[in-house]
């Protein structure tokens, strides 16, 4: 019998394209592989029961962390572009959209 | 004994004594990096002129009285803790040159002080790693033996403490990554309750579980760099507003009268006999000075690797959909439009490592799987925090393992993601739970490798730590030799 694989090969082209990952055939082919063998693993999870357990999302429980709304200094425009790899004056240039 | 060798204590009190200046220990340490740092690769970037420039500015401190416990030490910092006009990358070719606009939190606290930044160092692709093999500049090496791995993600500034490359580092820990690291290098390692320590400009893998810590050559150093980051910071929405005690204080304590915890679920499954042993020994010597050793059970154990696989790999492939070639960082220049360019440069500025993790992610949290996956794991680590509550309504401390092995070959585990993450065992749960823990040298495998041993405390209770692994260091059966460079 051959086991179906959780992520058939279609199905990692289709994750790939949603986490913008253009791939080339070969890795695409190593990574569901990979992908599969560590998915297998996590099956092991359905041996705990989880019933009415509530989740957790953070390490601490945390409430709004909120704060009076002051104006501060921020970054500066320039500083916030001099990292950008192609710019046009004040703007991030990209390639053409529409 | 060479400037290099003096710790961040010994360093201190001989700057208060005006014995030595900090340029001369700049210099010594900038000398030995650049004799062995081309065979270890513990750094990414070097940066002597801006290390001198602090030095001289310390010492000026110094001389007018001012000297913080941190004033005129010469400090390496992983590559993913932002420094203002230096280097962040990362060990990622995706922001191989990008220069944060702004300093790290504890960058900032630690210049305040008047440190001195020396470099920063090797590390796995975002943090993603055990091995720090997964760099964009090739594997840091471990200074027991070079053809071993320091241990990842934080391997760069492991070994920069061991081989006196620095006087004591910065590391993060997502999964173990300071701990894993420390143990194998034999060298001490401290991952702080989760929200103690600011994260604001370290770069994001899993914010639900990264903290940055200290690793450094003794105990004493370790509370001293740990107190001088910690407490809170606005800028950090997840950071603690709790109170900061004096670290120092419980050094000479000694440990009667503490519970010590040992999990059972820790010392059966897959670790070596020599790390078994190591453990074991430990207890015995924590018995002996005074401590009350109790046999707890944390069940859920053995779902914690798949457990911190699900979560962080999610928590990441959101962190990290930033990367897209558009305000900073890596842009490949074969696109046609807008999507190829986010595309083709993820996939030619990311390494294998960071892009499967992507698409695990990707996938637990897609349409269809995210209970089968994320809500499944975000339930199991509720049960795997219980366990923790469950124990400290018991114990003081835990000890454990760190890793099931010494350090492993460089290459053994590579093409072998599973197996990698399977290293990981004993370090993930205090992640997901968000307790502090640290890692103290205790053994010696046979083949000449250090083997650490794991503390675990209660939320916020890092003095009580510190003091259980000061016993541990004054008994410590390590050899007087350190390694061979």
């Amino acid at each position: 019998m051959v086991r179906r694989m959780k992520i058939p090969l279609q199905e990692a082209e289709y994750i790939a394209g949603l986490a913008r990952l253009r791939l080339p055939e070969d890795q695409l082919l190593l990574f569901t592989k990979q992908l599969n063998t560590i998915l297998d693993y996590m099956e092991k999870l359905n041996e705990v029961e989880t019933k009415g357990v509530v989740p957790t999302y953070h390490a601490l429980p945390t409430t709004s962390a909120l704060r009076e709304d002051i104006v501060e200094g921020s970054l500066g425009k320039k500083e916030a572009m001099e990292n950008a790899p192609q710019k046009d004056g004040d703007f991030f240039s990209v390639p053409k959209v529409i | 004994m060479e400037f290099f060798e003096l710790t961040i204590f010994q360093l201190h009190e001989a700057l208060k004594k005006r014995e030595i200046s900090c340029l001369d220990v700049t210099e010594s340490l900038l000398n030995r990096i650049d004799r062995l740092d081309a065979t270890l690769n513990a750094y990414i970037t070097i940066m002597p002129e801006a290390a001198r420039k602090q030095a001289r500015e310390a010492d000026q401190r110094v001389r007018a009285g001012e000297i913080h416990p941190l004033t005129g030490i010469p400090l390496a910092v992983k590559d993913n803790i932002s420094t203002l006009d230096a280097p962040t990358t990362c060990g990622s070719r995706i922001l191989k040159n990008y220069l944060p606009p702004y300093d790290a939190a504890v960058i900032k606290r630690l210049r305040e002080q008047g440190a001195i930044f020396l470099g920063k160092t090797n590390m796995d692709e975002f943090a993603m790693g055990s091995s720090t093999e997964n760099s964009f500049i090739g594997p840091t090496r471990n200074p027991w033996n070079v053809d071993y791995i320091a241990g990842g993600s934080s391997g760069g500034s492991a070994t920069a403490v061991t081989a006196h490359l620095c006087i004591a580092a910065l590391g993060s820990d997502t999964g173990g990554s300071i701990r894993q690291p420390a143990s194998h290098c034999g060298v001490v390692g401290l991952k702080p309750t989760y929200g103690r320590v600011s994260r604001f400009g370290l770069v994001a893998f899993a914010s639900s579980l990264d903290q940055i810590g200290p690793i450094t050559k003794d105990v004493r150093d370790c509370a001293i760099l740990l107190h001088a980051i910690c407490g809170f910071d606005k800028k950090d929405t997840t950071s603690a507003n709790a109170g900061v005690p004096d670290y120092m204080a419980n050094l000479n304590k000694g440990i009667k009268g503490l519970k010590v915890g040992i999990p059972e679920e820790y010392l059966v499954e897959g670790a070596d006999k020599e790390v078994i042993e190591t453990v074991n020994s430990a207890v015995a010597r924590l018995s002996s000075e005074g401590a009350e050793i109790i046999d707890i059970s944390l069940p859920h154990t053995d779902y914690a690797v798949a457990t911190y696989y699900i979560i962080a790999p999610s928590e990441a492939s959101s962190n990290l959909a930033r990367y897209d070639g558009v305000r900073y960082g890596f842009r490949s220049q074969d696109a046609e439009d807008l999507e190829s360019m986010y595309s083709m440069t993820r996939a030619e500025g990311f390494g294998a490592e960071v892009i499967r993790r992507i698409m695990l992610g990707t996938y637990a949290l897609s349409k269809g799987y995210y209970d089968a996956f994320f809500k499944k794991a975000s339930q199991v680590r509720t049960l795997i925090v219980n366990d923790f509550k469950e124990a400290f309504r018991q114990c003081d401390v835990l000890i454990t393992p760190v890793g099931p092995t010494p350090a492993f070959k460089i290459g053994e585990k590579i093409d072998d993601p599973l197996t990698m993450y399977l290293s990981d065992i004993f370090t993930v749960s205090p992640n997901l739970a968000g307790i502090p823990c640290m890692s103290v040298p205790y053994g010696m495998s046979s083949s000449g490798l250090p083997i650490g041993v794991q503390l675990l405390a209660n939320y916020f209770d890092e003095l009580t730590l510190i003091q259980a692994a000061s016993v541990l260091e004054r008994t410590s059966p390590l050899p007087a030799y350190g390694p061979p460079f």
